[in-house]
């Protein structure tokens, strides 16, 4: 009898993404699905999408879910978390919804340490509305509102929304990740699990920022796109963790696990 | 239950809790920081309460959505500048059709304005406030025991049709104290399908506002629409004073229709017989119960603590079949019952008479 090695997780609907082809989104709704299969949490597991790409989430995602206006999801997911304190609560989040029009409720849910988990999707630039500059957006890249390349003394620079978060005492886990290879999957996929977990054990607030391509907006092709993660957003955004408070107890639990 | 002395933001806290609010997000404006300061202490008191002081008006009205998906009563207050930071929210409630109470204990405006009383937010409360086709119930106290009954109501009211409800007072309700009685709240009665609690083992669902399909989206305006024309015909409230052998009526809501009743009296004595109309719904505006007056009384005085706002929907009760005036003191300004008797007895003599 032949071995299933890969198939659709449950979490995940029998739908087509709408993404375009090449765009991380579908990447990192497939391995959030894995993980709350793995996990799992399908049952009590509450996500809270974006305005944004990742608006229609809930068309994907096999679990109960509620839009955020733009910006505001970590509220929400606050309040559903404190409501329903034994779920598990995720809200996932683009560079203008967390580090521009959303930054005080990012900033205050991970500063309270809600016991929530963001996933958010750094591309560098606004998808859904067509490519214009984001909070993220490197100095020099060309965007439709930053023509001539961002340029620090009129339009500032990039928000690092890993290296300023970690320092709110708040976090207990927040790890920078990327989705441009099949190794960099993997660690992203054992970033989230890990985030999840956080949040199971009740250790608090945890966000993973992901370095997705956006093949459509930088103008690119889908290789030269992952190629471009690694040789120039990597350098502005450099991956890995950058706070890990999760007690070491339960570290060890998870390793043997 | 016994009477007990309370201020007016106390006593919405108050009834709130017994009314079975479990959630409350707010952020500090005078003039209403009781309400933050009592939930702090007593929801965190109160089984399964919680507390958010929140980092904004705008997220607080986002947590209330959110605690209203997940299936508490939940309530957020504010004043005049941060409600209009709350419309958004209250919007995208209306859209998703999740319940919950926003209190705005009004004061001068526009901008920054003051922290006096006032009623300037007339507009902003009953044409929905926010962006997109819909409305808010708003219910309009002027006593401290309405205070606790109609806080009460507002959320049997935001169950009940799973829209937000506004209660509309001014920083003279919020600060005054008057004897008040805690009714026996009603139990609640709301779907559990309409909560968003995990799928457990079951299908998963989705609130959303986001609806690109303009036929879909049409679909759920009119759906909207019906809903708040049931509202139109089976909440209106208003309260009568005097009525009756009345040469002039006077249309005033909340607070202003307190000025009004002691100006009313103090003419009483003089011989002129005036009535008081009261909406104690503003949105559904009591418009057929005003009009059906007009066949027995055609002088109307219309009296806000605005440059009037509430006038137009008294202007389009009456359509023209009576004499309708209107006074208004804007940006903060309170009259005693002894000038607005004042005014109101030039306008009795010039049109009564």
């Amino acid at each position: 009898m032949a071995k299933i090695v890969y198939q659709r997780p449950k979490s995940l609907k029998e739908a087509v993404f709408h993404y375009c082809p090449g765009c991380g989104h579908s990447i990192v709704h497939r391995i959030i699905a894995e993980v709350i299969d793995e996990l799992g949490i399908r049952g009590i597991t509450i996500g809270v999408p974006p305005a944004g790409c990742a608006v229609l989430a809930y068309n994907y995602f096999d679990v109960d879910m509620i839009e955020a206006p733009h910006g505001r999801g970590p509220a929400m997911a606050s309040a559903i978390k404190r409501s329903l304190p034994d779920r598990v609560v995720f809200s996932y989040q683009g560079d203008g919804d967390l580090a521009a029009i959303g930054i005080a409720e990012s900033f205050h849910a991970a500063n309270r340490g809600e016991n929530i988990t963001i996933i958010f999707i750094n591309n560098a630039v606004y998808g859904m509305t067509g490519g214009q500059m984001a909070p993220t957006t490197m100095l020099e890249q060309k965007t439709t509102t930053s023509p001539l390349g961002r340029n620090n003394k009129l339009d500032g620079y990039p928000v690092k929304v890993s290296e300023i978060f970690s320092q709110l005492q708040g976090v207990t886990y927040l790890e920078r990740c990327m989705v441009n290879s099949p190794a960099n999957v993997n660690k992203t996929k054992k970033a989230i699990k890990k985030a999840f977990q956080c949040q199971i054990n009740g250790h608090g607030f945890s966000l993973i920022e992901i370095l997705s391509p956006c093949p459509t907006n930088w103008k690119m092709n889908a290789v030269n796109s992952c190629k471009w993660i690694d040789e120039v957003m990597s350098k502005v955004f450099p991956p890995g963790v950058f706070k890990d408070d999760i007690p070491a107890a339960t570290k060890t639990a998870e390793v043997d696990s | 239950m016994n009477k007990v002395l309370m201020s007016g933001n106390f006593i919405i806290c108050e009834a709130a809790i017994r009314a079975g609010c479990r959630f409350y997000a707010g952020y500090p404006i005078t003039p209403q920081n009781e309400i933050p300061e009592y939930m702090a202490e007593h929801m965190r008191k109160a089984e399964g309460g919680i507390f958010i002081q929140s980092e904004s008006e705008i997220v607080a009205i986002n947590m209330i959505a959110g605690a209203s998906a997940a299936g508490l009563r939940a309530m957020t207050s504010s004043s005049s500048p941060g409600i209009s930071l709350k419309q958004e929210g209250i919007s995208s409630m209306a859209a998703c059709e999740l319940p919950g109470v926003v209190v705005n204990i009004m004061r001068g405006g526009p901008g920054l304005g003051n922290i006096r009383p006032s009623q300037g937010d007339y507009f902003q409360a009953t044409r929905g406030g926010g962006h997109g086709d819909y409305r808010t119930i708003v219910l309009a106290p002027a006593t401290c025991q309405e205070l606790a009954d109609l806080t009460m109501a507002a959320f049997d009211l935001a169950d009940k049709y799973r829209n937000p409800v506004m209660i509309l007072a001014d920083g003279m309700m919020g600060q005054m104290m008057e004897p008040v009685t805690f009714k026996k709240p009603k139990p609640r009665i709301y779907n559990k399908k309409f909560m968003l609690q995990g799928a457990g083992s079951g299908k998963s669902k989705f609130i959303r506002g986001l609806i690109l399909d303009p036929i879909d989206m049409e679909e759920h305006n009119w759906k909207l629409a019906r809903k708040y024309e049931v509202i139109s015909k089976k909440e209106p409230r208003h309260e009568e004073y005097n009525i009756n052998n009345a040469k002039m009526i006077i249309v005033a809501y909340g607070t202003a229709a307190r000025i009004a009743k002691g100006a009313i009296k103090r003419l009483q004595n003089n011989g002129m017989n005036i009535g008081l109309f009261r909406p104690v719904t503003l949105w559904p505006f009591p418009e057929q119960q005003l009009r059906s007056l007009s066949a027995k009384v055609k002088n109307y005085l219309v009296f806000e603590m605005s440059t009037g706002q509430m006038l137009e929907d008294i202007r389009l009760a009456l359509q023209g079949y009576a004499d309708i005036r209107f006074h208004g003191r804007p940006g903060g300004a309170v009259p005693t019952p002894a000038e607005l008797a004042n005014v109101i007895a030039r306008i009795y003599e010039r049109t009564v008479k």
